[in-house]
């Protein structure tokens, strides 16, 4: 528990519409604490900006659950996506990471082609949705499934699988690459479904078609600098492209 | 108006087969010229809008995320309940029915919760083959663990994220459906009314949340799965976008809210830090399974370490007062009695404001010192990892603290058996309804209502009314859909005025904060009598005032505002605040979450009263600031026997 406050120079991308010239713009904060999760000091920035009727207004961002799994949130904070603590999305950020040291911070959306943005800090990511709609699931209609026990799942696997599936979609991996490649977001529906036996009648034409599909929404492509692993909130494994491209590879000499 | 369930005939194992047997069908060549419309997209809508657009109908599915994979389902964390039996540890379809009806203290549908219990060993193999990657030992086969509350371990996991595996599964069925044109998706949608024609709901109005626009939407029915109204706290573990506004909007064109004082208070989160606080963030209670629940006993100074209190000094008050159920007595039981040691001045933890310390600890080092720390890390790792990010405090080291918070809320629009409202035409899934938890929900209970409700009753209930009911063809152009229009940006508007006119000088926010936290929580949180509720009953319309003519919401209707967004939901909790006092205040026992300290045994824990309320209290809309109309529904058990709940 902190009990001082500390006071911040904010320096936050503000933009009106989708398509609008945006500009980083500047305001001070004062009695942050550094309980505060980082969209709580934005909260409280915004409460001072609507009270001083300052004309910028508040700023807008994206967030909902605030525990780190709906994936809705997502800023660039001096640089990094998500700001600087590992495995933490920015709503689990606290300002006691920012106590000691620089008192100044820049604050921007996601950056990609892919993802235009909307508002101020908040960006379109509807093209993830599309490359999960390209293939990132099982075929099997409601009520023709067979008992959950019937086919062993080992536990390892189960839990390999487990670790791709918990990418929450944020699009930090995007918006940390210089190519702003989705390969890692992909890699994880992939590998996840590729790791289980419900997931192999698809496996070769899935990864084809989610591949494609990223292609086509203007991501670019993974030349391995390993920058998504590094912001990723979940910690996803870079391992998961490689898997992907395995695939992708034994896809292409396939005939299906 | 007479209230009927439409409980199919039957013995209780046969109803839902038998109801199914008389259900109207429609051929294939005719479903596709069907339209429906799904408002939500978590577990149960997106669960529903899959398997409606499978089916072969035309689906339009709204949500205000900007990705159906969004929705507030994906935070649960601790599990599903299905009745398999795999542990051969006892358990049944039957025992899962009566936890249910017993865990809900007696105040649900005995056929609803039969049906649930029924289908929730179908939703496993469903998901199963969706590839959710469950939990599994080391031969292969599906985990199971125990939760709160139950004495079978039925519980199936994904690691503490199995909200989010389960609503992954119904989003990419709905990815699949939305790839192949049956589905179409409306992300950032917000419903702002329901359009009702000749008294069937025949579609929706929303708002384009990037664009602003207002725009009209006509379907031969509507389903709503948005939720519940926990956000009227201000401070509840729910997604902050969560609100009642469709539900209240549909309640507004005649459905009936039932049992709308039904909350539920989770024991386990983690306690206010501070006055900024925008949420409070819950802690699975799967933790209760290995932590143990204390305080220091009396004359120990609260503020000490908690690792140099001595054993002896400490109360573990779960294990001394409730012998047989310890640590994992339900939420509601388990909550009053942390309020209770927190009143009493036993709390532990920071001060915030003038309150008490508002804090119990949850306490891991028996557990570590029998299973190891690795074992505790791959049980709860992800949760123990989220505390720390929270409090910076290590609970390896040290224990939690936790405290009780607003979760979940049981009471919603009415719905009989077919999950269909008095409104014809307007089906309401998941906890947006209020069918099958009666007044208290057991742990890992709500990921098994949606997806049952989604995935296997709506679309047979849906079915069977496109199939036995002659629709007239509606358009948008239909006076209806001009009208409601017309209402929604009269609405629009006038939230705007106050700083268009200079007078604006609250932020929503503002009036948010005082309706929850001084309201709400004050007079219809953890536990109620008839004078707090009066008093909120009196300040309630007073605040609506004060918010309609001092608001200030900058910015304008034709983008994307925030602001407004949150203006609107906040102008109706405003208003849906008085039909939860009112709700609380008639229903004068105590039942669940519902606690009148009126109504309170010896002992201090919760007293029904069968004799006067054993019976759904449904509300039916008279205008603004009139008191509603109250109907009834009997509940009759014939399976169950009305006891007493005792976990001791
Ligand atoms: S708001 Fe949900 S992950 Fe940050």
């Amino acid at each position: 528990m902190s009990a001082s406050t500390f006071k911040l120079t904010l320096h936050i991308w503000r933009q009106k519409q989708r398509g609008a010239r945006g500009e980083m713009k500047q305001y001070e904060l004062d009695g942050v604490s550094g309980d505060m999760s980082f969209l709580e000091m934005l909260d409280v920035l915004n409460e001072k900006l609507i009270t001083e009727k300052h004309p910028d207004g508040p700023v807008a961002f994206d967030h909902d659950c605030r525990e780190g799994i709906c994936g809705m949130c997502g800023v660039v904070v001096n640089g990094e996506a998500h700001g600087p603590q590992a495995g933490t999305t920015c709503c689990q950020l606290h300002m006691r990471t920012f106590e000691h040291g620089e008192h100044e911070l820049w604050i921007e959306p996601w950056r990609a082609d892919a993802f235009p943005v909307l508002k101020d800090l908040i960006v379109d990511r509807t093209a993830f949705d599309r490359i999960i709609q390209a293939g990132g699931y099982v075929s099997v209609h409601t009520g023709s499934a067979p008992d959950g026990n019937a086919i062993p799942i080992g536990k390892n696997e189960a839990e390999l699988s487990m670790d791709a599936a918990a990418c929450i979609g944020c699009g930090a991996c995007v918006a940390a690459c210089p190519n702003a490649s989705a390969m890692l977001f992909t890699s994880a529906k992939v590998a996840q479904l590729a790791l289980l036996p419900q997931g192999q009648p698809e496996r070769f034409t899935r990864v084809k078609k989610m591949v494609a599909q990223m292609e086509k929404e203007g991501f670019g492509y993974c030349t391995n600098h390993k920058e998504c692993e590094a912001v990723c909130p979940k910690e996803i494994s870079v391992q998961f492209i490689t898997q992907l491209n395995r695939d992708l590879l034994r896809a292409s000499v396939r005939r299906d | 108006m007479t209230l009927d369930a439409k409980i199919p005939d039957g013995p209780i194992e046969k109803k839902w087969d038998n109801a199914r047997f008389q259900m109207k069908l429609v051929n294939p060549a005719n479903k596709r010229k069907h339209r429906v419309i799904v408002v939500g997209s978590g577990l149960a809508g997106g669960a529903a809008a899959a398997s409606l657009g499978e089916l072969g109908y035309n689906v339009d599915c709204f949500c205000y995320q900007d990705s159906p994979r969004r929705a507030h389902s994906i935070a649960a964390q601790g599990g599903i309940n299905a009745a398999k039996n795999y542990q051969n540890d006892g358990d049944s379809v039957w025992r899962l029915f009566y936890d249910t009806v017993k865990g809900g203290d007696y105040r649900s549908r005995e056929a609803n919760v039969y049906r649930l219990a029924q289908l929730s060993v179908n939703i496993i193999d469903q998901c199963v083959a969706q590839g959710v990657p469950f939990a599994r030992e080391y031969g292969g086969v599906l985990a199971n663990r125990s939760f709160g509350g139950a004495q079978v371990s039925r519980t199936f996991y994904c690691r503490g994220q199995t909200g989010q595996q389960l609503l992954l599964g119904a989003y990419q069925a709905l990815a699949r459906q939305i790839a192949v044109g049956q589905v179409r998706m409306f992300p950032r949608s917000e419903m702002l009314d329901l359009v009702v024609v000749d008294g069937a709901a025949r579609g929706i109005i929303t708002r384009d949340m990037v664009s602003g626009k207002i725009e009209a939407h006509a379907a031969d029915c509507v389903l709503l799965c948005t939720g519940g109204y926990g956000n009227i706290f201000y401070l509840s573990t729910n997604a902050k976008g969560c609100n009642v506004t469709a539900s209240y909007r549909a309640f507004k064109r005649g459905a009936l809210f039932a049992n709308p004082c039904y909350t539920q208070i989770h024991p386990t989160c983690i306690p206010v830090h501070g006055e900024y606080q925008s949420k409070l963030t819950l802690m699975s209670e799967s933790l209760r399974n290995d932590g143990r629940v204390w305080v220091p006993k009396e004359g120990v100074d609260p503020a000490t370490k908690p690792t140099k209190i001595p054993e002896e000094q400490r109360d573990y008050y779960l294990e001394r007062i409730y012998p047989a159920f310890g640590n994992l007595v339900p939420r509601d039981v388990a909550s009053r009695a942390a309020k209770r040691m927190c009143d009493d001045g036993r709390g532990v933890g920071p001060t915030v404001g003038d309150q008490p310390r508002l804090g119990v600890y949850l306490d891991f080092a028996d557990a570590i010192s029998r299973l190891g720390e690795d074992k505790i890390r791959e049980r709860y790792g992800n949760l123990f990892h989220m505390y720390e990010r929270i409090t910076a405090e290590n609970p390896y080291h040290t224990p939690m603290r936790i405290y009780p918070a607003v979760h979940y809320t049981m009471g919603g629009l009415w719905v009989d058996y077919q999950l269909q409202s008095n409104l014809a035409g307007l089906f309401v899934g998941g906890e947006a309804n209020f069918s099958d938890h009666g007044a208290n929900r057991l742990g890992a209970s709500a990921l098994m209502q949606g997806l049952a409700d989604g995935y296997f009753v709506l679309p047979y209930t849906v079915g069977n009314y496109l199939g036995a009911t002659k629709l007239e063809a509606v358009e948008t152009s239909h006076a209806a859909f001009g009208d409601a229009l017309k209402d929604v940006e009269a609405k629009i508007d006038r939230l705007l005025e106050p700083e268009k006119k200079g007078k604006g000088t609250r932020s929503v926010d503002d009036f948010h904060r005082e309706l929850g936290t001084q309201v709400m929580w004050e007079h219809c949180g953890m536990a109620r009598n008839k004078e707090g509720l009066e008093k909120a009953l009196e300040r309630i319309p007073e605040l609506r005032e004060e918010f309609w003519s001092t608001v200030r919401v900058t910015g304008s209707a034709g983008s994307l505002n925030q602001q407004l967004e949150k203006a609107g939901r906040v102008a109706d909790f405003l208003e849906f605040a008085e039909v939860m006092c009112l709700d609380a205040l008639v229903r004068a026992e105590s039942c669940g979450g519902h606690f009148r300290e009126e109504s309170q045994t010896p002992e201090g824990e919760a007293k029904r009263d069968d004799e006067n309320f054993c019976h759904v209290a449904a509300w039916e809309f008279t205008g603004v600031g009139e008191k509603p109309t109250e109907h009834r529904e009997a509940l009759e058990f014939e399976h169950v026997k009305l006891t007493q709940r005792s976990y001791k």
